[in-house]
């Protein structure tokens, strides 16, 4: 019976449009899935025969195509060298002023880095009582104690930059400028350790009133 | 004439014709899907590191900040791995017995730099800038995700294109005060808790809208392709 029937022929003429319709979603996605492996596969854009920061190297025996500076290299910023500034100290002696004057901007610049670097050890507050000490490091002084109290302020810098005891140097971390706000920042948590109600300039003291409520 | 095909076939053939758009979309579909989905992207995926060094131990446990190791994050394009003496400052100390430490020790006995893999790799036709990010009010936790919370680090986010453009096509959406930007835990204002100190805001978007004028977001301009692509 079926063997019989006569296929019709279709003569919509809508149908060769579909064909190529559909040719041409066919082509269409094959370009897009190609396009899309393109971006990430083609070796030459995405992995550039270039070093990125801190990418290793077979070139250099210590495998890191970040090179340290030559010894005795001065930078840039400090060409100054031998001034209070870069040094902390005045005729070979650590200096009790400051070498640029501390506004409140600067202020609060030292405190931000305080708690930055500092805090961890020797805690907000300057006690010495920070989260790593807690947790076994040794405990710094206090810089409430007498003789921080009065060292001159170039004994800071000095710490800082050359680190003491137990403490590594931070040179490499805080630049100078941020050195001094930082010892500037201690000089204030000193004072608050010993401050009165009288001390605080009275528009000062009516903001703290008003944001303590 | 023998008849060559059955009747049926009429129909298979106008069901093919029509599924071929179909089948090509799924194609199209599924392909999309895969180089969106974490197989390709990495997201969410662990590496492995050669110390299991945990930001959930040093972040959220001891409330070390993060600039504190990144150093150059403010300042540079790269935020700044930390060198072995960074890890020493406290490791000379502290943990000095501990097995997993011991190639940070050897590390700073022979000068010779941990191998860290890196977690977040762009490809190099892009151009990235930390600084940038961080002076116009960009989160830490907005791209890496609450990385206080992390034991082992992981990529918070895909880092596909279109993910970047989600943000610079809407910052508002996504910034928050410079002061906040290093802050794992930070909230958005609501109506009952509105930042005063920026325009009263009580929304993301209301704070998102003040801090793009503040901070000089220059909204026309960084979804240009020369912006990232250079």
């Amino acid at each position: 019976m079926r063997q019989g029937t006569i296929v019709p022929v279709d003569i919509n003429p809508t149908r060769p449009l579909r064909r190529r319709l559909g040719g041409a979603a066919v082509a269409l996605s094959l370009a897009l899935v190609m396009a899309m492996a393109g971006c990430r596969r083609n070796p030459d854009m995405a992995e550039q025969p270039k070093y990125q920061p801190y990418q290793p190297s077979e070139f250099f025996a210590d495998g890191s195509s970040a090179r340290p500076i030559v010894e005795g290299t001065v930078s840039r910023d400090e060409h100054r060298v031998g001034t209070l500034l870069y040094t902390g100290m005045i005729d070979g002696k650590l200096a009790d002023v400051f070498p640029f004057p501390i506004t409140a901007a600067d202020m609060r610049r030292g405190q931000e880095r305080y708690n930055i670097y500092c805090s961890v050890c020797h805690g907000r507050l300057g006690d010495g009582q920070g989260m790593v000490v807690q947790r076994g490091f040794k405990q710094p002084p206090s810089y409430h104690e007498k003789r921080l109290i009065e060292a001159p302020v170039g004994h800071f810098y000095d710490v800082i930059t050359h680190g003491y005891g137990g403490m590594y140097s931070y040179a490499a971390r805080i630049n100078s400028e941020d050195r001094w706000r930082i010892a500037a920042y201690i000089r204030a948590l000193q004072l608050s350790q010993n401050a009165k109600t009288a001390d605080v300039p009275a528009d000062v003291l009516q903001n703290m009133r008003s944001n303590q409520k | 004439m023998p008849q060559i095909f059955h009747s049926s076939a009429n129909t298979i053939a106008k069901a093919s014709i029509f599924g071929v758009v179909f089948l090509v979309g799924a194609i199209a579909w599924v392909a999309g899907s895969v180089q969106r989905s974490p197989y390709v992207t990495g997201q969410g995926e662990v590496r492995d590191q050669p110390v299991p060094f945990s930001h959930e131990h040093h972040v959220r446990g001891l409330g070390i900040d993060c600039r504190y190791c990144h150093t150059s994050v403010e300042s540079s394009s790269f935020a700044g791995l930390p060198p072995t003496q960074t890890c020493m400052t406290c490791h000379s100390q502290i943990w000095t017995n501990a097995q997993i430490l011991e190639p940070v020790r050897q590390s700073f006995a022979t000068g010779k730099p941990l191998r860290w893999n890196r977690v977040h790799n762009l490809p190099n036709f892009v151009y990235f800038n930390h600084s940038i990010h961080i002076a116009k009010g960009v989160g830490c936790a907005t791209c890496h995700g609450q990385v206080d919370r992390m034991p082992l680090m992981w990529q918070h986010a895909s880092l596909q294109m279109n993910w970047c453009l989600q943000c610079h096509r809407d910052p508002e959406k996504f910034l928050r005060p410079r002061s906040e930007v290093f802050n794992m835990n930070w909230q958005p204002p609501t109506p009952e808790h509105p930042d005063v100190a920026h325009g009263n805001a009580t929304s993301q978007l209301e704070l998102g809208k003040y801090l793009v004028k503040e901070y000089g977001v220059r909204k026309d301009q960084i979804t240009n392709c020369s912006v990232c692509h250079r």
